[in-house]
């Protein structure tokens, strides 16, 4: 019988696999996905966010424990568990020297992205790159890695885990890691958390999902069925407002649009519904998707003139362009009266002072609904640009209750080989909200954390709950 | 994705003020770096994705440039989560393969030659040898007997001296007027005349030509041969190769010098220094070709461009030819065979020559301008200011 075998085939699965099988333990691991689409929502990833209290490597300056907890605890609005965050927050400071042994290279952060070169480590060659490197790793290390083998269901004897059913398949093993990601690409079960609108819509039916397709939900599931504790809220998830001629799946970083506190943005009615200007954009962009996808028809419109060309990120698509703003609304389809008024009306409004992309600076509107609080200028100056934007999912919060040893929950008891890790867990810490990279920090840290456990496990050894995996630096 | 195609061909016709009409091949090079510029996962695999961050708009002369700074390593393509079976179908190395090839074609001297790049394949290189080396062969043998009394290495009994240098000397000089009148044509088509070099770049670009830097993976631990892991095979068979070829042409080079400066006539005895430079050279490429014609033929398709095969393998041959015809030349040339061996060596060296400015030695020469681009712009100030920053 297989020692630990391991349900997922991105980030955390990984990390789990490896650990487990440096731990002594034989390990299986079961990816849902063909090989050219292994990896789940990781291969989209492209660095993780990292403590450190003096410059390291790619890193500058100091991120601090106390720092990255209060940014966690801001974003998250309270619905974290400190004693997990910390864990995972101390795990950053060390995991790199783990990574980069499994063949993992980093590199300074990239252009467009100086905001993050203190607090994130670039994976060289992004996500899939850092996939390729670890499954290189398991082949190595004898992991039996099996493809196109997505889990059914469990068997689960009063708290343990027995067995997996894959296609029909029965595989036993002595301990289990769940890493198999959440729902997100699980239309129906969309459907059912976002339900129907006023307007007799289903919202999530025009939501684009930024990553995999593989992310079915199956195994929260059959653990909802056999009783495990749930933790989070289904209709919540990390939303962009992503182009909305990205594909239905795997989309990824590219489909972002980084225009919108360059302009105005408008909603199908040829109305502005947000203050385009109220922070920075890295701070604002996963608030946009939920608010468009609160808007008829899930859609919006980013409106810019040519004075913000070349000052935003390139986007994939290019916009829609028109030398008047007449001939942008029909090249959008918006109607055109009302959006040229709306755009009268804001032109007006705008204060210019001294316009700084770079800072919080003084120009605003004055005297229209919602104002624009930075960054406005008139929309005056063709060729104009337009571009429809849809909700795109990045992940879903919904998750399995878990411990600082990883281990899920069955009715307030801690299974004692059944582990979660990844997004399938990650609730935990990241209840709401998101930073950039956290994700990766979570499921590296709860993936080492899971294999370790499960190892451990499987041997009847009792570890100290929160440790640290580091070899032999492992300490208490 | 079509009007996305048409899109970026009407920005480029703004950038540029004219309108270029982009073939398939740079339309599709255009495309991907769209789809590249907004992802940029790849910064740090080598020049080429620094290079189009510079950019927010591809037209025809930014991708011949690009084309030419890519090594084709493969790490982009690995690497990419948007490559086949994706939509997107992101596969940098080969569209950028396909393009750099038609730059060949394109800026090659006289024009009407380019279209011999596409027809350079391995039975011309094969043919072109062996009737050169025939009519090498029947030129001795219509002196007299083919096989002589050993001549102890005296080649010039066969060829007089004047006559090989004449061949030779003028065949290799207008392979080289042709290319570099072809890399000139390029270098005014991408560099704009404004930017100066900036002191150090062309040392910079020097280095990155003779260590291959850019097959290094960007980590250090090199290129792609087959799939996802990196090997230094690449780098290392190139380098064999490379400096194979110049250790070869530094044999002949003091050869020359012997012989007008010091007076020094050929043969040269196995301890001097042409003989030991040739044969280390020699050596260099017998061992180099060999490799890359192994990796050439395990390389996945979407890792270049498959149509260039023949092109790839007809220098690859030749070369390997070159040197073993040379190596033969060295051992037998005490022996009654030594004509023989010359005039096959000769046959195959005039045919690598010939081919010199219309294959695939030409990508070492646009590679390097390339390098020199990169290594003058990157000094130039970023006009873009994206707001992410």
């Amino acid at each position: 019988m297989i020692d630990v075998l391991v349900i997922g085939g991105g980030n955390a699965a990984l990390c789990a696999a490896l650990t487990a099988r440096e731990g002594g333990a034989s390990v299986m691991l079961l990816e849902s996905a063909p090989p050219e689409w292994r990896g789940g929502n990781s291969i989209h990833t492209r660095n993780i966010r990292c403590m450190h209290d003096a410059p390291q490597d790619v890193l500058e300056d100091a991120y601090p424990e106390e720092e990255f907890w209060q940014d966690l605890l801001k974003v998250t609005g309270g619905i974290t568990d400190e004693h997990l965050a910390r864990t995972v927050i101390r795990d950053s400071s060390f995991c790199r020297t783990w990574m980069r042994k499994h063949g993992v290279h980093f590199q300074p952060s990239l252009a467009g992205t100086l905001h993050l070169s203190r607090t994130n480590a670039f994976f060289m060659g992004g996500g899939k790159a850092l996939v390729n490197a670890y499954y290189r790793s398991c082949e190595r290390l004898g992991i039996a890695v099996r493809y196109n083998a997505p889990v059914d269901r469990l068997e689960v004897e009063n708290g343990r885990f027995v067995a997996a059913w894959v296609n029909g398949e029965r595989i036993a093993a002595r301990a289990c890691v769940l890493a198999c990601g959440g729902f997100e690409s699980n239309r129906e079960w969309l459907r059912e958390a976002w339900g129907q609108n006023e307007r007799g819509e289903w919202p999530s039916d025009n939501f684009l999902i930024r990553g995999t397709r593989f992310n079915q939900g199956v195994l929260l599931k059959d653990m909802m069925a056999h009783g495990a504790d749930i933790i989070g809220d289904p209709s919540q998830s990390h939303c962009v407002a992503i182009d909305a001629r990205a594909p239905a799946y795997d989309g990824g970083i590219c489909t972002r649009v980084d225009a919108v506190s360059l302009g105005v943005m408008v909603n199908r009615d040829a109305q502005r519904f947000y203050d385009e200007g109220e922070d920075f954009w890295p701070k604002r962009y996963a608030i946009w998707g939920r608010l468009v996808a609160q808007q008829p028809g899930q859609i919006g419109y980013c409106i810019i003139d040519s004075k913000a060309v070349g000052r935003f990120m390139p986007p994939v698509f290019p916009g829609v362009k028109a030398n008047s703003l007449p001939e942008l609304a029909r090249g959008l389809g918006l109607p055109e009266e009302a959006f040229v008024a709306t755009l009268n009306a804001y032109n007006a409004a705008c204060r210019i002072g001294t316009f700084d992309h770079t800072v919080l600076d003084d120009c605003h509107t004055e005297g229209v609904t919602p104002a624009k609080t930075h960054w406005a200028r008139p929309i005056d100056t063709g060729p104009f640009y337009g571009y429809a934007l849809r909700p795109g999912i990045t992940f879903t919060y919904l998750g399995l209750k878990s411990n600082d040893r990883a281990q899920v929950y069955f009715k307030g008891q801690p299974s004692d080989n059944l582990f979660a890790a990844g997004e399938i867990s990650a609730g935990n810490v990241l209840g709401k909200g998101y930073t950039a990279g956290v994700g990766m920090t979570i499921g590296t840290a709860f993936g080492r954390i899971a294999g370790f456990q499960a190892a451990a496990a499987i041997q009847g050894r009792i570890v100290p709950a929160a440790y640290v995996v580091e070899g032999e630096h492992a300490v208490a | 994705m079509q009007s996305l195609d048409q899109l970026v061909r009407d920005a480029s016709e703004l950038a540029t003020g004219r309108p270029v009409p982009m073939s398939p091949a740079e339309t599709e090079v255009a495309r991907q770096m769209q789809i590249c510029n907004a992802c940029r996962y790849c910064e740090g695999f080598c020049a080429v994705f620094p290079a189009m961050t510079r950019r927010l708009e591809f037209g025809a002369a930014d991708i011949h440039y690009l084309a030419n700074l890519c090594h084709n390593c493969g790490a982009c393509l690995h690497a990419c989560q948007y490559a086949p079976p994706h939509e997107f179908a992101v596969a940098v190395p080969q569209a950028l393969a396909k393009v750099r090839a038609d730059t060949y074609a394109q800026y090659a001297w006289p024009p009407a030659f380019g279209a011999l790049y596409r027809k350079n394949g391995l039975t011309v290189a094969l043919a072109l040898s062996a009737a050169l080396a025939l009519f090498l062969v029947l030129a001795v043998a219509s002196q007299g007997s083919l096989w002589h009394a050993p001549l102890a290495g005296n080649f010039y009994a066969v060829f007089p001296h004047n006559t090989l240098v004449a061949m030779f000397g003028s065949v290799f000089g207008l392979a080289l007027l042709a290319l570099g009148i072809g890399v000139a044509r390029f270098w005014r088509d991408v560099q704009p005349a404004q930017e100066v070099p900036a002191p150090g770049a062309a040392t910079e670009a020097a280095r990155a030509a003779l260590t291959l830097k850019y097959l290094d993976g960007g980590h250090g631990e090199g290129c792609h041969d087959e799939d996802d892991r990196a090997t230094h095979a690449r780098r290392r068979w190139h380098h064999f190769t490379f400096y194979g070829f110049m250790l070869c042409l530094a044999s002949t080079s003091v050869a020359t010098l012997y012989h007008y400066l010091l007076g020094w006539q050929a043969p040269y005895p196995v301890t001097s220094l042409p003989v030991i430079l040739g044969t280390l050279g020699g050596i260099g490429l017998i061992v180099g070709p060999i490799g890359l014609m192994r990796l050439n033929l395990r390389r996945p398709a979407l890792h270049g461009d498959r149509a260039q095969r023949p092109m790839d393998h007809a220098f690859i041959v030749l070369l390997l030819l070159v040197s073993v015809t040379g190596l033969a030349l060295l051992v037998g040339r005490e022996t009654g065979a030594m004509a023989l061996l010359l005039a096959i060596h000769l046959g195959t060296v005039m045919a690598l020559f010939i081919t010199l400015p219309y294959g695939k030695f030409a990508h070492g020469m646009y590679r390097v301008a390339a390098l020199l681009k990169f290594a003058i712009e990157k000094r130039q100030p970023n006009r873009l200011a994206l707001g992410a920053d």
